[in-house]
């Protein structure tokens, strides 16, 4: 996902000379074909976040298109303030980028998960919060918040993920993409998660349920007419995202039918723990219950 | 209109601002209006009818606190009325208490401390990127350098070599509970600069032709440069000087108040006319023998005998 991204970027880089990009240090082997094809238009800030992200704030008040480049948390949480004050306030257009949502870097420990982050950054006015499914939502999305004014922030996965999506996808910000047609359940899934899903998809159809399937590529703002929809047609709506269930996406399409009642809402994610465990990103999420064996088991639970 | 007038201004502004609006930071909006008087009669480039003129030196108040000292400045300068000055902090004012931008003449908003230089650095990378040849100034105050991310931006302008970058830190000596020295040790302040690879200029920060003389000549040695002006905490009203109390206390009715008018109005330059009180305050009420003067309000004044010795 991360080299789709560095791709499209680059693409993009290439016919807009007002896009730049900053890391804090990181991108080892993945932003090279940047700073080599573009070296004007890169600037490696070093390990110092907060001044990475209010200097790219200073820049894109000068008309800059900049990109903010970390991992995990550092990018977003390590600079919070900043993004609030600097970025978001002034309606900045700096695209804070995090590589490795959720439990990528799984061994490397809790503090190299990123799990708060979509509710931290859907809690900023003015932030619009992306979080791609796959290569092809990746793509799509880099190249929506280019033209997309204002800040926002876009979730990444690392490498591997597949391509899921079979056909050219319509994308825009705000929208959810459907995959499945089915009835009673439908599931919403937003991230690089999406894969769990897909494969919960599968078993489930083996055990006779055939749900509906959304990916939410957007969490901020949330695609509110799909979630009625969704909630005044079918008894079940399953969230499932790589994240905390407190503030993320299941909480903002809670924040939908609460207000619009219908379907029956279950969050599925991190249910507000730290992650303890040592184990990779596969590990972490059968061990915290969002693999595809465990969201097809609860589901299954639940609908009985 | 002269430095020397346009710092007067900000004082007389300041006093009536904070008077009216209760607001806290007088101290510092005296310890920061010669820097800021300079720097908008003499040094910064900009044209108050087009306030986004692409070839103005950009301005960041860092220490967002001592906004009424920008927006005096700006309004003298004719950005928008001086007569609004008086809704600081009032409800439905453009002018809140710390720096806004949205108000004309205002590059970027500030507040919380240590963002400023950052958000200046960025300006002035993208001012090079760009091949403009404007400047970019950031005023912070001493006590905002405990923030870790000033050093952040100090150690990038450095790599960068930004010599369009111009930090211009009032050294009041003074933060929020105590001195600077007894809170985190500055000293040697101009050398940490120094060794970060900054053009490090001592100035004093009340002696307008050093000030013009410092901020004039910044790009020689192609580095970023940090004029660190040597400030009075309160400058120019006897009581409040060096007495931390007036981080935070505001020119209450009375002899607060009168006082400091009159002490302004005594120096007032001939050119300029007191905008709220033209002959002064003729009957001013003075300080009793409780008047809260001279009181040592640090919080190290009080030794405790559990302290770590330093």
């Amino acid at each position: 996902m991360r080299d789709t991204f560095v791709r499209t970027l680059i693409e993009e880089a290439k016919m807009n000379d007002k896009i730049e990009l900053i890391t804090g240090d990181l991108g080892f082997g993945v932003l090279k074909p940047f700073w080599e094809q573009l070296p004007d238009r890169f600037t490696n800030a070093g390990i110092a976040e907060q001044n990475m992200t209010s200097v790219a704030a200073g820049m894109a008040l000068e008309g800059k298109t900049v990109f903010t480049y970390s991992i995990g948390n550092f990018p977003t949480l390590r600079a919070l303030e900043q993004i609030r004050n600097d970025c978001a306030y002034h309606n900045a257009n700096v695209k804070i980028v995090c590589v490795g949502g959720g439990f990528v870097y799984g061994s490397l420990g809790m503090s190299h998960h990123a799990t708060e982050d979509i509710a931290v950054m859907r809690a900023l006015p003015g932030v619009t919060v992306l979080c791609p499914g796959d290569l092809a939502e990746a793509e799509a999305a880099t190249r929506a918040i280019i033209s997309h004014q204002g800040t926002c922030y876009l979730r990444l996965g690392r490498g591997g993920e597949k391509r899921i999506h079979e056909k050219p996808i319509d994308f825009k910000i705000g929208r959810a993409i459907k995959i499945e047609d089915g009835a009673e359940i439908a599931i919403f899934s937003t991230g690089a998660i999406f894969e769990e899903v897909a494969g919960a998809v599968e078993k489930l159809k083996e055990n006779g349920i055939g749900p509906t399937v959304y990916t939410f590529p957007t969490v901020k703002p949330i695609d509110r007419e799909t979630v009625e929809a969704a909630a005044s047609s079918h008894k079940y709506i399953f969230t499932v995202e790589e994240h905390n269930v407190v503030g993320g996406f299941g909480s903002a399409v809670a924040e939908v039918i609460t207000e619009t009642g219908g379907a029956k809402l279950i969050r599925l994610g991190i249910n507000d723990v730290y992650s303890t465990q040592v184990g990779n990103q596969k590990y972490l999420r059968d061990f915290y219950g969002i693999s595809a064996e465990k969201i097809a088991e609860r589901i299954i639970k639940e609908c009985k | 209109m002269t430095s020397t007038e346009l710092a007067w201004l900000i004082r007389r502004h300041g006093i009536e601002m904070t008077h009216l609006s209760g607001g806290s930071h007088i101290g510092s909006i005296l310890s920061a209006a010669d820097i800021m008087g300079v720097l908008y009669a003499d040094i910064l480039k900009f044209d108050s009818s087009n306030p986004k003129w692409d070839g103005r030196d950009r301005f960041v108040m860092s220490k967002g606190h001592a906004g009424a000292a920008a927006y005096a400045a700006l309004a003298e300068n004719g950005f928008f009325p001086t007569a609004e000055l008086k809704t600081h902090y009032a409800n439905g004012s453009r002018l809140s208490g710390h720096v806004s931008h949205h108000l004309p003449g205002v590059d970027f908003s500030t507040g919380s401390l240590g963002h400023g230089l950052s958000a200046a650095a960025g300006m002035a990378l993208a001012a090079k990127k760009d091949g403009k040849t404007h400047r970019v100034f950031a005023v912070l105050g001493d006590g905002e350098c405990d923030e870790g991310s000033v050093w952040e931006a100090a150690l990038f302008a450095n790599h960068f070599r930004l010599d369009n970058l111009v930090a211009i830190i009032d050294r009041n000596h003074m933060q929020s509970l105590d001195t600077c020295e007894n809170t985190l040790e500055l000293e040697d302040f101009a050398l940490k600069w120094r060794f970060f690879g900054w053009n490090a200029v001592e100035t004093d920060g009340h002696d307008h032709n050093a000030l013009r003389e410092a901020l004039s000549h910044t790009a020689e040695n192609g580095r970023p440069t940090a004029v660190i002006a040597d400030t009075v905490k309160g400058k120019g009203i006897s009581f409040m000087e060096n007495d931390i109390l007036w981080h935070y206390r505001f020119p209450h009715d009375g002899w607060e108040y009168d006082c400091a008018v009159n002490e302004l109005f005594a120096v007032k330059p001939d050119g300029v006319d007191d905008p709220y009180t033209p002959n002064g305050v003729e009957k001013p009420v003075l300080p009793d023998e409780n008047a809260d003067i001279g009181n040592d309000h640090t919080m190290t004044s009080g030794y405790h005998p559990t302290w770590i010795k330093r």
